[in-house]
């Protein structure tokens, strides 16, 4: 695969019945590429965990990809209330979301574990009040 | 194991018109949290569920999941069968309970994710 593109998705806050919307977008850009599925579904994976805590947390955000020969590069950046300890936020099983998300099946506390498990590099910024930038890598010339 | 002996062995009602019934299943995996799907569970397999939302939907594809059956007779919306049909998710519902639906299916030979699954 020699190609390369890049493009942004906009997401917004609270809106659940598009949670996922970017992700899929995404997935079928990475499918259309010609990408390995199991490399696709991680980055699905990864970009979906990172586009519903968007949804779920913050007033706005952003999912930026750019896919090289080498690697798919996320970014998801949030106006949000940001984390104040990423440590214990990378914790599985610790979470601050409200009941009514659990209801939808999320805020299990698995959603940045999820990302950094799927992904082979995950960078977390984040200041509280601000907002919260992911940054996470796939590389697609593993050798196996 | 075929997804039409899964409707038989639970009594399934197919919900969305794309239900190929010679779809092969390799695998099972249920829960009703999403997150621990999209981290454990694998390709080419079936999601049994009690959640009945389009996030199901979504996490089904990204997880390359290949159909759905919710468990308790629970029914999701029309939007959300629509988004299946959009997807090729196949949707079934039966009206077992989650633990009659695994225990039925189990017992019939389809398995869950190995340890050796990674």
């Amino acid at each position: 695969m020699n190609k390369s593109t890049e493009g942004v998705f906009f997401l917004t806050g609270k809106d659940f019945a598009k949670a996922g919307v970017a992700s899929s977008n995404l997935k079928a850009i990475l499918e259309g590429m010609g990408v390995q599925p199991d490399i696709i579904r991680r980055a699905a994976i990864a970009a979906f965990e990172a586009e519903v805590n968007v949804i779920i947390y913050a007033v706005a955000g952003m999912m930026h990809y750019s896919i090289t020969s080498g690697m798919i590069k996320i970014i998801v950046q949030d106006m949000g209330p940001g984390i104040p300890d990423i440590k214990l936020a990378m914790t599985e099983g610790y979470s601050t979301a409200p009941d009514y998300i659990r209801e939808m099946g999320f805020g299990s506390g698995m959603g940045l574990p999820n990302i950094k498990r799927s992904t082979d590099k995950l960078t977390v910024n984040s200041v509280v009040g601000e907002g919260t930038t992911l940054e996470f890598i796939i590389n697609l010339n593993k050798t196996a | 194991m075929k997804l039409g002996e899964i409707k038989e062995i639970l009594n399934a009602v197919v919900l969305s018109k794309n239900g190929d019934m010679e779809l092969e299943i390799g695998r099972a995996y249920c829960a009703d949290l999403m997150s621990d799907v999209l981290a454990f569970s694998i390709t080419n397999s079936i999601l049994i569920t009690g959640l009945t939302n389009s996030q199901v939907i979504r996490t089904a594809e990204m997880a390359d999941m290949n159909a759905i059956i919710f468990v308790q007779g629970k029914r999701p919306d029309i939007k959300t069968i629509s988004l299946a049909e959009e997807k090729n998710i196949p949707l079934l519902v039966t009206d077992f309970s989650m633990f009659g639906t695994c225990g039925r299916l189990f017992e019939k030979g389809l398995q869950g994710r190995s340890n050796r699954d990674k």
